[in-house]
């Protein structure tokens, strides 16, 4: 099936079987390898991105439903200054080791940040919560959240 | 002697971001599943159903004829390129284990063994084609149990019965006189659960056999490149030299990527068999069943004391499950093995007895896990000394400032013999219970029981392996190397590269190398590009396991460092007609040593040395690159130590157990980078919590793995854990120069223990107590309910 969709800002058609994920087109189809696969099938939430600005799983979402849709994966977020703050207390607090749940991880604190507000750091830990972490324990995660929020308000 | 941290030049010590990490958050993270390679195929493994089966008849056809499907390898197709290998070590008398091929024949031994592999253009054409394989299975009775195991029918008939291993450490004065004289006497069982590692990159490998050039180059999500260049190069029969081994990022480990796969080497096998690049990375599903497990112990341990509250005697007897095969090289023999030489290793413990039995099952095969036996000699040894201040009356901590090892009784051994160096255990306790607030806790606590709540507070004190020595695996025949190798090279502008043999999986190891090198050189980290993970362009060496990477590679690159500050000063000198002892690096370039005063920019004296060899004097020959390497040799391995303290709310309706806050103080000697070692030990408490509350494959008596996926198989998130205070006390090793030792699973191993006690506080006023993991809601219900029965 032929479909059309903006991948970080560029508009591409591609031609995709109808049972292609949608993480699977951006990876393998597109070589966007900044999204990584975790799990495929929606637990580990390492294949996060940003659909129409809603983060949503990779590995949940068809390619042809993205057809008409924005797409925004790691690679568009480390090209768009409205980020630039929060990759920057990622990195101030390490809060990532091997990097392969921090895409992910990004697309959803960005989606906590964009809806605006002050949630407590029980609040930003429930809404990281669909994000599994191996490495780092939280923490780190939440103390960035944590940081760009305060910055922010 | 290393530097204060206040004086400028000075990069030991600081909490420094890893350049890394901003390359990750901004998508330039590599892992094998991003290489592109022209002509790459992809293969898929068919894995047995059954734990225990004889294969019978495989019909290919129909899979065979499918789009894209390029080969179905058979396990007989590999024999000619790759020999089997058996996952023993001669320090480990008497271990014994069957020889495994890159793919299983006859007779399937657990579920998830790969018996056959389809390759295909795309790994969903090789998944298509992997549905329509008929295989004839006759199913064989499993077992499951370790108790079963040792009185029943042998896996491997060859090897007679399933005793794997056996091993008895008797230490110390009469055990039954010390139990029959003592004051008081306890005893109780544990269990720690098989879990696994659950790395979110899951296992990948990608072989590219170039025929033209008879050379192999593996780009591998392994810890441990130089290891696994030997073991291809000897199973595929092929010289070293043919072969390379590179790590890409690597996406977790936690020992569980330091190990040989049967799928692994299929892939390389088949890679050789095309001659043409091959790929495999597992799903979450080949992950669960394939990957190494670990933990599945059942101990039984009594502890006497006397009325003073000194322990007299500890005797824990340890029976594990590793399921069919020891894996290889490691062996699977090392982590009983651990529980053994670990328990009780921070007490004065007069007579000492541990008793390991290590049994073959039809489960996947278990291997070295982040912080191998540790949680389960902690809790074990903190379990007890609970128990024992219990009987006595005595608070945990008192009873652990009566036991615990004098700080001024270094260098001495642990009751199963293992020496250390020098610890802090009661500086450590000190310094927890300050940090805890512990009387403030316990203030607390009595407060809330009073308002019918139930908080429970939890320590326990640890040691932990680092920095082992070639007693730990080369010593019993394994390519694995306990040294590390380390080059440091000044490059023309004043820049240096560094290239190690210790290996990055985000633990921070370039980030650390970065440090030691600039703090040498008197330069910017910045300007310092590391390499490592890549068999051709760095030194020899071990790799990242136990802890290693700080104390042996940071060593390394301290001395190749030094090394080349010293050759720099030396062509300073000869140059500036100055004695090199007068000269000192710092901002980047040569100066003074008096008085700071600039004598020369290191980009000045590289470009001198690369490019104007006739401006220097005659018989000056500069050497900009300098290579060192380090092992330890005094001790068989740096201990650490350390202590955690847990505060838990128990919700005795339910069965929940909320974590409210956790406390370590962590001893790992110098401390590179405080930033990154207090990731660690956090990284490693919730990996630790994890065995504690979650975690546990789950099997039916025939063997079949009921919680395959993420979404069954519970690990730790976000929403759930605590916030974890880090402190530190440094004793550092007197090996090295560098005096830092291992970090990275002291959380790991001490988090379990920590959680079970705060449990089995909360737990005494209800009359109950728990002892096996993971304390699920309802075994804690289960353990409320026979309390309550009980009373």
């Amino acid at each position: 099936m032929k479909i059309s969709i903006s991948v970080n800002g560029e508009h591409v058609a591609v031609d995709v079987a109808p049972r292609m994920h949608l993480i699977d087109m951006l990876r393998d189809r597109l070589d966007l390898t900044g999204s990584h696969v975790g799990c495929e099938h929606g637990v580990c939430g390492a294949c996060t991105i940003l659909l129409d600005g809603v983060a949503v799983r990779g590995c949940l979402v068809l390619a042809v439903q993205a057809d008409g849709c924005a797409v925004l994966t790691v690679e568009g977020m480390a090209q768009d200054a409205r980020f630039d703050d929060l990759r920057a207390a990622f990195v101030a607090h390490n809060a990532l080791q091997c990097g392969y749940c921090t895409p992910g991880m990004l697309a959803v604190a960005a989606e906590l940040l964009d809806a605006g507000g002050t949630p407590d750091r029980e609040a930003i830990r429930a809404h990281m919560s669909g994000n599994y972490c191996r490495c780092t324990g939280y923490q780190a995660i939440i103390d960035a959240v944590e940081t760009v929020m305060k910055a922010r308000a | 002697m290393l530097h204060a941290v206040d004086l400028p030049n000075t990069w030991i010590g600081r909490a420094r971001p890893r350049d890394a990490a901003a390359r990750q958050a901004a998508g330039g993270g590599r892992f094998v599943d991003d290489l592109r390679f022209p002509r790459l195929v992809h293969v898929a493994f068919l894995r047995s159903p059954h734990a225990h089966a004889r294969i019978g008849a495989i019909d290919t056809a129909a899979a065979s004829a499918l789009p894209g499907v390029v080969r179905i390898v058979r396990a007989e197709d590999l024999d000619p390129i790759m020999s089997p290998w058996t996952g023993v070590l001669a320090h480990f008398k008497g271990l014994k284990s069957a020889p495994q091929f890159p793919l299983g024949r006859g007779t399937a031994v657990f579920q998830g063994e790969p018996i056959l592999a389809v390759v295909a253009e795309t790994r969903a054409q090789a998944e298509d084609a992997l549905a329509l394989v008929q295989v004839d299975w006759h199913p064989l009775p499993a077992v499951t149990d370790p108790e079963a195991a040792l009185a029943g029918a042998a896996i491997h008939a060859a090897l007679g019965d399933n005793l794997a291993f056996t091993r008895t450490a008797e230490t110390g004065g009469d055990l039954a006189t010390a139990f029959a004289g003592a004051h008081r006497v306890v005893e109780s069982r544990f269990s720690t659960a098989r879990h696994t590692g659950v790395t979110l990159e899951p296992r990948g490998i990608l072989a590219d056999w170039n025929r033209a050039e008879a050379r192999l180059t593996v780009h591998h999500g392994t810890q441990a490149p130089h290891m696994m260049k030997e073991i291809f190069a000897k199973h595929l029969a092929l010289p070293e030299e043919s072969v390379r081994v590179i790590c890409p990022d690597v996406g977790g480990s936690f020992g569980v990527k330091v190990h040989v796969y049967p799928d692994d080497m299929a892939t390389v096998a088949i890679a050789v068999l095309l001659g043409r690049p091959v790929k495999f990375v597992a799903d979450r599903m080949e992950s669960f069943t394939s990957d190494i497990h670990a933990r599945e112990h059942r101990i039984h341990a009594r502890m006497a004391v006397d009325a003073d509250g000194r322990i007299l005697a500890l005797e824990v007897d340890d029976l594990t499950a590793i399921g069919p095969y020891s894996v290889y090289p490691r062996t699977s023999a090392v982590e009983g093995n651990q529980v053994v030489n670990i328990s009780g290793g921070w007490y004065r413990v007069p007579a000492y007895r541990a008793h390991l039995r290590v049994a073959f099952t039809n489960k996947p095969p278990t291997c070295q896990y982040r912080a191998v036996g540790h949680p389960v000699a902690v809790a074990v040894t903190e379990g007890m000394a609970d128990l024992a201040a219990e009987a006595l009356g005595l608070d945990p901590a008192e009873f652990r400032r009566r036991n615990l090892i004098a700080d001024d009784a270094y260098p001495t051994r642990a009751p199963s013999g293992i020496l250390f160096e020098g610890l802090s255990h009661h500086r450590a306790l000190a310094r927890l219970l300050e940090i805890m607030d512990y009387d403030g806790l316990r203030a607390q606590q009595a407060q809330a029981r009073a308002e019918g709540r139930h908080l429970g507070i939890g320590i326990a004190c640890f040691v932990e392996i680092a920095n082992p020595s070639a007693a730990f695996y080369g010593v019993g025949g394994a390519p694995i190397s306990a040294q590390d190798g380390c080059t440091v090279r000044l490059e023309p502008g004043g820049a240096v590269t560094v290239a190690s043999s210790i290996t990055e999986q985000g633990q921070g190891t370039e980030a650390i190398l970065q440090q030691i090198a600039a703090d040498a050189l008197g330069i910017d980290p910045a300007r310092v590009r590391v390499i490592t993970g890549d068999t051709e362009r760095t030194p020899y060496g071990g790799g990242t396991w136990a802890s290693r990477g700080a104390g042996i590679g940071g060593e390394a690159c301290l001395q190749a460092s030094r090394g080349l500050a010293e050759n720099i000063r030396a062509l300073a000198g000869a140059v500036l007609q100055a004695d090199p002892q007068s000269l000192a690096l710092a901002g980047g370039a040569v100066v003074d040593a008096a008085t700071g005063a600039l004598r020369m920019t290191l980009p000045d004296l590289g470009r001198l040395g690369y490019f104007r060899g006739d401006l220097l004097p005659p018989g000056v020959q500069p050497e900009l690159s300098v290579t060192r390497h380090f092992q330890t040799k005094k001790f068989p391995f740096a201990f650490t130590n350390g202590c955690q303290g847990s505060l838990i709310e128990l919700d005795p309706e339910t069965g929940f157990i909320t974590l409210k806050k956790h406390w370590v103080v962590e001893d790992c000697g110098t401390v590179i980078n405080p930033m990154l070692v207090d990731e660690q030990v956090r990284g490693g408490v919730v990996q630790g919590i994890g065995g504690a509350l979650y975690e546990e494959c789950l099997y039916d008596t025939d063997g079949n793995l009921l919680n395959g996926t993420m979404a069954d198989y519970l690990v730790p998130m976000a929403g759930e854990m605590p916030d974890i205070v880090v402190a530190h006390i440094a004793t550092p090793t007197a090996e090295s120069a560098l005096g830092a030792k291992g970090a990275g699973e002291a959380g790991t191993a001490g988090a379990p223990a920590a959680i079970m006690n705060a449990l089995n506080d909360a737990l005494r006023p209800l009359s109950a107590r728990l002892t096996d993991m993971p304390f699920t809601p309802k075994r804690v219900l289960d353990a409320i309910k026979h309390g309550r029965t009980h009373q």
